[in-house]
């Protein structure tokens, strides 16, 4: 298989390609062609997936027992899911694989060593963003070398048939043959602050403002949980910063020596400050606004700020679907006289 | 168990200052709380209302509620509510709306509401360039008042023209012409008022049900014009500031020079500073006609009466001119800005249908928000001033001939006692023995001011009576922001922070600062520039001084006020109507003003 076929850069890709790169990767892909900064990267594409899988297939089947599976026999599963990952965790990669994704984990690196990278499975199926496939959004951090990315990149595959995943494909009769997993990995940012963003307010429904939630460090403490973020809710139009929240971030994620990250508590005089500026909100904001308009819907955005420059990188956006999905009534209709709104206050409860 | 439900105390259990009891009979008796008003639910009008009411100046409520009255209930037909009923104890003004329940009376008054109503939106304009007219004629009526004199004999140029009424009658004639004007300054003030409002917050409810999260202050800024009268005072100050510099006698404006001495000062400097003289007194007729409150109070005098905050506010304008700053309001940017703003949100509405309704909502706000914005020059400042000079005129004359220790203290009478007192001395003008009431109205006088005193320093009740399920009466929603919520607010007072206090947020943005609290306009000198300006009322004669404020907090004023305008003018935060800023915060205290919440912070003790 050559490069092209099992690598795509970010720049060459889009949404439509979703089956190919999945929707994170496609995601990414859009936002760099709408001129919106993410950090560099590229997407180990599902034709690698499949050509490895294949090849297992080929050697000792491996789908078909899966599809075999009664989703009921929970320890059936489990055993056979076990032994699957295993191959998939051990079994020798394709030559050009694994060469396409060492070179282009080379060319991302480019003159700098030791650059350290995300590495992020990106599924191809919109059930994926079903949260009957939580665990499968496997992501990992601040990844150190080639050899270490290629070792995440069968994780990331291997997560594919975890018990959970492997149970809800059973369970809803889904063909193993339709299954493909793409990776993404791209430069990791050492963020000074990072969060999460929505141009939709999260507690309302208001379309006219972007909340936005941050924490010290990386964005994993905000997406986990770990840390109650700072909120801060900017209008969109006029800019005013209506609401802040800033809380006791009592712990931050940093980048680990050797790779990974870890907790660290927070100096005492950074946990009650705020960890964005004015400035930096409105930067988010209309970021924020750019990404909604190329989508023409309302988005949920993680977002990191830059610890050297300062400059702000999405690292996903994806359309909100809480207030989305909701029926929206209208909040009034013309009326054939115009006078007549005026009955709204002056004609009592109705 | 159940917690036992809070409650407001019934009107007949609030009881009458000890010693004032005397004073408080003063009022009219159709003011005073009867046993019957423990079945209703009133509240403590702090937004006009803020501090005892002298009897005499309990006309700006009688004159008002008579009109407002009038307009509901007689004149437009406001479907659900009547007029407003008014008590007052302990010198407090508390309101209780009339609402109306019935469906079938509703119906009713819908029907007449809308071939009344209607027609006055269908033809506002005109309406109101009559309204302008109407207003200035009642003002040339004000001025043409004759002075009040009642000479030993009469002119004889009266008795050779065979006058045939002597001078002590045009003392009754002209006080009944004052009161009449008045009374029907306050019709006028009504006539547009509640529909104004009205249609403004069709336009507010729809943009907060559209976009929950918008600010108040956004909203406003969608509607506010530029001409407004209000802004008017300001821009003449800025104009004599600019003359200043162009005559070359700026020198003469320095801070902390009393407005005489500068004055006098002028006087010596020749033709330029003639020039200047003349160039105020084109300003101060009429523009200075702003007083210091919003017009409910004869101590709230006029920049006319006292040019002390237009004078402490040249000095800075004329230091930003020579800077080669520019001082001019910029009208262009501000239209282009508030289109900016209509259109953006009017694009993220989520269909066409919503849009189109829209466009018809804020079509009739922008066609109704110049009288909202406007009227006040006219009634509150402008007429008001003429009519408590006028009064102020009679307690001079009263004074001078014994009834009275000074012009001031015919406030202190209620305004049949003035009758009285005027014929009294047109009596004893006329038969030539002293006036009766010498001895009366001195005894009245010393006690009604000492239960001013007592009442200002009591507790008010916010709220008296039963707490109704709703408040569904347009009119106290619309002007006086009363909700459930402020009243369940209202209930749990004290379980606050008692550091935090709140108020409605009237314009955005986040300020720490020193605070000065500021009681008179005497004291506005003490602001330093950065301040945060602590205040009863902010109203917009204090515009100017807007220019070095950081942030302003008052006790007095909703978020549609004129000061929340100014202040969003100047881009400053301010939070309004916070009750008791000026008590609970110290002057020299550390504050933090968040004008995007309405609430304000003491954040340390005085700065030593």
């Amino acid at each position: 298989m050559s490069e092209g076929a099992a690598i795509s850069w970010f720049a060459d890709i889009g949404l439509a390609d979703r089956l190919a790169v999945g929707g994170k990767g496609g995601s990414l892909g859009e936002l760099t062609r709408a001129g919106i900064a993410v950090p560099p990267g590229f997407v180990v594409r599902t034709e690698a997936f499949e050509a490895f899988v294949r090849a297992l297939d080929a050697e000792k089947p491996l789908r078909a027992p899966i599809e075999a599976l009664d989703p009921a026999d929970l320890s059936a599963v489990a055993a056979c899911t076990r032994m699957v990952r295993a191959r998939i965790m051990e079994c020798a990669m394709s030559t050009e694989v694994r060469a396409a994704i060492l070179s282009a984990h080379a060319r991302l690196c480019g003159a700098e060593r030791d650059v350290p990278v995300a590495v992020r499975s990106s599924a191809t199926t919109e059930d994926a963003e079903d949260a009957s496939f939580a665990g499968l959004q496997d992501t990992y951090l601040w990844v150190l070398g080639g050899e270490e990315v290629l070792r995440l990149v069968r994780s990331c595959w291997a997560s594919l048939y975890s018990v959970e995943s492997v149970c809800y494909r059973r369970t809803h009769g889904l063909a193993e043959a339709g299954v493909a997993m793409a990776v993404v990995v791209q430069r990791m940012v050492d963020a000074r602050t990072a969060g999460v963003m929505f141009t939709r307010s999260p507690t309302t429904g208001d379309r006219s403002v972007v909340t936005i939630e941050g924490a010290w460090g990386l964005g994993s403490a905000v997406v986990s949980g770990e840390v109650t973020p700072d909120r801060w809710v900017v209008a969109k139009i006029t800019g005013e910063i209506t609401v802040r929240d800033v809380s006791d971030k009592h712990v931050r994620h940093l980048p680990k020596t050797g790779g990974g990250v870890e907790d660290t508590p927070v100096p005492d005089e950074l946990r009650t400050a705020p960890c964005l500026s004015d400035a930096e909100l409105l930067v988010l904001k209309d970021v924020a606004l750019r990404a909604e308009r190329h989508y023409r819907r309302p988005q949920d955005i993680e977002w990191a700020i830059d610890r050297k420059d300062g400059s702000v990188l999405l690292l996903q956006s994806r359309p909100e679907t809480v207030w989305s999905a909701r029926d929206a009534k209208p909040v009034a209709a013309p009326a054939a006289n115009p006078l007549s709104h005026v009955m709204n206050i002056f004609g009592g409860r109705r | 168990m159940a917690e036992t439900p809070k409650r407001f105390p019934l009107p007949s259990s609030v009881p009458i200052a000890e010693g004032t009891e005397a004073a408080q009979t003063a009022y009219p008796y159709y003011m005073q709380f009867g046993p019957e008003d423990d079945e209703r639910f009133w509240f403590y009008n702090s937004m006009h209302f803020p501090e005892p009411m002298t009897v005499f100046d309990m006309i700006t409520a009688e004159a008002a509620y008579c009109a407002l009255g009038a307009s509901n209930t007689r004149v437009h037909s406001l479907p659900t509510t009547l007029g407003i009923d008014y008590r007052i104890v302990n010198g407090r003004v508390y309101i209780g709306g009339n609402g109306v329940t019935d469906p079938a009376e509703i119906a009713r008054r819908t029907e007449e509401f809308q071939k009344r109503a209607y027609y006055y939106y269908a033809n506002w304009e005109r309406l109101y360039d009559q309204w302008k007219e109407k207003m200035l004629a009642l003002i040339q009526d004000a001025q043409a008042l004759p002075p009040l004199t009642l000479p030993e004999f009469e002119p004889l140029a009266h008795v050779h023209a065979g006058r045939g009424v002597a001078s002590n009658h045009f003392l009754l004639d002209t006080y009944q012409k004052t009161l009449e004007g008045y009374f029907r300054m306050w019709h006028h003030h009504f006539e547009f008022l509640l529909l104004g409002y009205g249609a403004y917050l069709v336009f507010f409810d729809f943009c907060k049900k559209a976009f929950p999260e918008i600010t108040d202050q956004t909203i406003a800024r969608m509607v506010a014009g530029f001409d407004a009268e209000i802004f008017r005072p300001d821009e003449e100050v800025k104009r004599l500031a600019r003359r200043a510099v162009e005559l070359g006698i700026d020198g003469k404006f320095q801070n902390g020079t009393a407005p005489d001495d500068v004055l006098a000062s002028l006087q010596q400097m020749g033709d330029a500073g003639q020039e200047w003289l003349r160039e105020l007194e084109a300003s101060r007729h009429p523009w200075f006609n702003v007083n210091v409150g919003d017009g409910f109070y004869h101590y709230h005098r006029s920049w006319n009466d006292d040019l002390s905050l237009p004078f402490s506010a040249l000095p800075g304008y004329i230091e930003r001119i020579r800077a080669g700053d520019s001082i001019e309001r910029p009208v262009e940017r501000l239209v282009a800005e508030r289109q900016a703003l209509i259109d953006g949100y009017r694009d993220l509405l989520a269909t066409d249908e919503e849009r189109e309704a829209y466009d018809q909502m804020i079509t009739l706000a922008c066609r109704v928000f110049p009288y909202v914005e406007g009227h006040k020059f006219y009634c509150e400042h402008w007429y008001t001033n003429l009519f408590f000079n006028k009064i102020r005129e009679f307690g001079a004359l009263l004074s001078e001939h014994g009834l009275l220790d000074g012009a001031e203290d015919v406030f202190h009478l209620s305004h049949y006692e003035l009758e009285t007192a005027i014929i009294d001395l047109m009596t004893s003008w006329s038969n030539g023995s002293p006036p009766r009431g010498t001895k009366r109205f001195r005894v009245l006088v010393a006690e009604r001011k000492e239960a001013i005193e007592v009442w200002a320093g009591m507790e008010t009740p916010p709220a008296l009576g039963p707490v109704p399920d709703i408040i569904d009466d347009p009119s106290i929603v619309m002007l006086w922001g009363i909700t459930r919520e402020n009243l369940d607010s209202w209930l749990s007072a004290g379980e606050a922070d008692p550091n935090e206090i709140r108020g409605f947020a009237a314009s955005s943005g986040v300020v720490e600062g020193t605070a000065r609290v500021v009681k008179t306009v005497q004291e506005i000198d003490r602001l330093q520039s950065g301040d945060i300006l602590v205040c009863r009322i902010t109203n917009p004669t204090w515009a100017p001084i807007f220019q070095k404020i950081a942030a302003a907090v008052s006790d007095i004023g909703g978020s549609m006020s004129h000061a929340a305008i100014v202040a969003r003018e100047y881009g400053l935060p301010a939070v309004v109507g916070t009750g008791d800023a000026t008590v609970r915060i110290r002057d020299g205290q550390r504050v933090r003003v968040d004008g995007s919440r309405g609430i304000v912070t003491i954040l340390g003790k005085v700065a030593a």
